[in-house]
């Protein structure tokens, strides 16, 4: 039996309302599942968009977006949701964290709305909190000081650690990661890195990594270049 | 439900602004409720100022200003009526009792009224409360005279002691009765009612005083001492009204009709039930006005709910990114933020209630002894229930508008991240 691929786009054309003009056109992408894909672009590029699309937020104008197997933009809106959550986790730029939340509320926040994930998250025997602790330990924020701070009292890096141990929680199969190192100084980014790689290998987890930072680029496998696969004509900027 | 308790911690979070939010919900809820109960229970009082009377007849006038004078003791009769029409009536054969009043003197500001022991034993007030004495008994005598409750009890008057009545209403009456004193001999229990701020002597001592006057002057030459007043007939020739008990409730309009077609005298008998609801309807203008406002207060609430949270939702924009990216739907969106306001008004209804029972609590004894209003402390009537179910939904559709500006954002902005 073939391998499911993890993302398949066949055809994809968005635009963000009617009247404005197309943001992407990409006649076919392809990623396997397991694989660490690096995705650059200039600014306003429509790299964030290309996310979206795949998570199944914004729908596409036309064409199709495959995940894992499914057409999540022929499901209805409540499925879409649904698959988002027990399938996908995310990890943003900055101020990734529910500020009213604590780190380890925060941590376990996707399994309030998957119960695939919740599942996944204490299969193993483990209680929420344990799961949500071993992943904090593997990046290294399990001190129980830190723990119990509230999120806003932490340092960027941490924020970045604590949103990718959400990311992670309850083994989703892909992690999609938007600029999440671009707040980092160098060090720390190679350490963050380093980190998420080992976390993916560990879930089997495919990572789509959005970034400017072409330093980063030779730490991946696989590279998409989104202003050459898109087909919509050049803007000026 | 999860979604709620993310509502709760995320106000958790803001609780400066939520006191305040709920602080202004409580204290508007409880100045409604407060109000409400102030209004129910001044209509049932006032509904209760008489009772088990089946009509009262003074002279012809409006059927507001005999009922104001004879059971309020405000404003006076133009026009007295004769012992005579009085006896026919209290002679009548379908009439069971009757209790004659003799208005227009007064002691220290409060009113005398003049009557006989049948007062005491047929005047029902409240739900046919008959009236009980504190101390002492009825009057036998002519000089004697039993206080209401407020009247004792602000004029700290004891059982025995001698007072002087004075000629007129007015506070400040100069002409007094006071070669005929009286003596007091009975205090009535409090009723919450006009009587507790009536002296009652009786008809004989109204007629003693009066009898070596005329023209509301003592004529020197006539003066009589009291004593020498007693060997006179005593009988009155004028009362101002009187009540009356039927022997049947059917025959009320019957007796009404023979009353108001009197040929010898123009009378006028009314129901006291039908002209204190004509009486409650003239002031419930100013009642309606009260409980606009009331309810414009809780409005001003809800209002200042609605701003609050209007005004925090583009910030939270983000966070609504973060909750989409974690698979909420817009609709978890919607309920998360309408949750929010929809815990405050619940949490500041219940705060309000228990401010109103504070609030009871503390001011029963007060109104009580001032106002001679029992309130009493019970749990919330069906109308007061209806009153918070109201305020909860206003809450909930107030907290739709933010809501559905969140669930907007939401699906405009997807898992886009603004600043
Ligand atoms: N919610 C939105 N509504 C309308 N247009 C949008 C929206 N979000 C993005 N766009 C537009 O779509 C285009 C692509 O934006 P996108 O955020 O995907 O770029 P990006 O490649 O992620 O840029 P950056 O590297 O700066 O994050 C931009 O022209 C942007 O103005
Ligand atoms: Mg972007």
């Amino acid at each position: 039996m073939p391998q499911i691929n993890a993302i398949e786009v066949d055809n994809l054309r968005f635009a963000w309302r009617r009247e404005l003009p197309e943001v992407l056109h990409i006649p076919q992408l392809e990623v396997a599942r397991g694989e660490r894909i690096f995705i650059r672009g200039a600014s306003g590029s429509g790299k964030s968009t290309l996310l979206a699309l795949m998570a199944g937020v914004n729908l596409p104008t036309s064409g199709e977006v495959k995940i894992l197997g499914e057409t999540i933009n022929r499901l209805g809106s409540a499925k879409r949701d649904h698959f988002r959550s027990d399938h996908i986790g995310f990890v943003f730029q900055l101020f990734n964290l529910i500020p009213y939340l604590s780190v380890l509320e925060n941590v376990t926040l996707p399994c309030r709305f998957s119960h695939l994930r919740k599942h996944k998250a204490t299969e193993s025997g483990n209680s929420l909190h344990d799961e949500a602790m071993r992943l904090l330990g593997h990046l290294d924020m399990a001190h129980t000081d830190l723990v119990h701070r509230p999120v806003t009292e932490l340092s960027v890096g941490q924020q970045q650690r604590v949103a990718t141990a959400r990311a992670l929680i309850g083994a989703p199969e892909i992690i999609i990661a938007d600029e999440p190192t671009s707040a980092l100084d160098s060090d720390m980014r190679q350490a963050f890195l380093r980190l998420l790689f080992q976390e993916c290998e560990e879930t089997g987890s495919t990572l789509l990594f959005v970034s400017h930072d072409r330093q980063l680029e030779p730490l991946f496998e696989h590279h998409i270049a989104l202003d050459e696969i898109n087909q919509t004509p050049v803007r000026s900027v | 439900m999860a979604i709620l308790s993310l509502a709760f911690k995320s106000l958790l979070n803001r609780r400066f602004t939520a006191t305040l939010i709920l602080v202004s919900i409580a204290l508007s809820v409880s100045l409604l409720l407060g109000v409400e109960r102030l209004r129910v229970e001044s209509r049932n009082s006032f509904a209760n100022t008489i009772s088990g009377t089946d009509l009262v007849v003074g002279a012809r006038s409006g059927a507001i200003n005999l009922l104001l004078y004879s059971v309020f003791r405000i404003g006076d009769a133009t026009n007295n009526i004769s012992w005579k029409s009085y006896r026919k009536f209290a002679d009548h054969s379908l009439v069971k009792w009757t209790i004659p009043i003799s208005l227009g003197d007064s002691h220290l500001g409060y009113r005398v009224m003049g009557t006989n022991q049948d007062y005491f034993l047929h005047y029902k007030y409240a739900r046919k409360r008959s009236l009980a004495f504190d101390q002492g008994q009825p009057f036998e005598q002519v000089y004697q005279a039993v206080l209401g409750h407020e009247v004792a009890e602000m004029l700290n008057y004891r059982i025995g002691q001698k007072i002087v009545i004075a000629h007129g209403a007015g506070k400040t009456s100069f002409a007094m009765h006071d070669d005929k004193p009286f003596e007091v001999v009975g205090i009535l229990e409090p009723t919450g009612t006009p009587v507790d701020r009536t002296v009652h002597v009786p008809l004989e001592g109204i007629e003693a005083i009066h009898s070596d006057w005329i023209a509301g002057r003592q004529v020197p030459g006539l003066k009589l001492s009291a004593e020498d007043t007693l060997k006179k007939n005593l009988t009155p020739k004028q009362i101002t009204a009187f009540m009356v008990g039927l022997k049947s409730k059917l025959a009320t309009f019957r007796v009404q009709r023979e009353i108001n077609d009197y040929r010898k005298e123009p009378l006028l008998a009314i129901l006291p039930g039908v002209a204190l609801q004509q009486l409650w309807d003239l002031m419930s203008v100013a009642e309606n006005a009260l409980l606009v406002v009331t309810i414009l207060v809780v409005a001003v609430g809800l209002i200042g709910m609605l701003t609050v949270m209007l005004a925090g939702l583009n910030e939270r924009r983000r966070e609504m990114a973060i909750l989409r990216s974690v698979g909420a739907r817009p609709g978890h969106i919607l309920l998360l933020v309408t949750g929010e306001s929809l815990l405050l008004s619940l949490v500041g209804m219940a705060l309000g209630l228990l401010l109103l029972y504070l609030g009871l609590f503390m001011a029963q004894p007060f109104i009580e002894a001032n106002y001679g209003l029992h309130i009493p402390i019970d749990f919330p009537s069906l109308r007061e229930w209806m009153i918070l179910g109201l305020v909860g939904t206003s809450g909930l559709i107030i907290g739709l508008i933010p809501g559905f500006r969140a669930y907007r954002y939401s699906l405009s902005d997807g898992m886009s991240i603004r600043l």
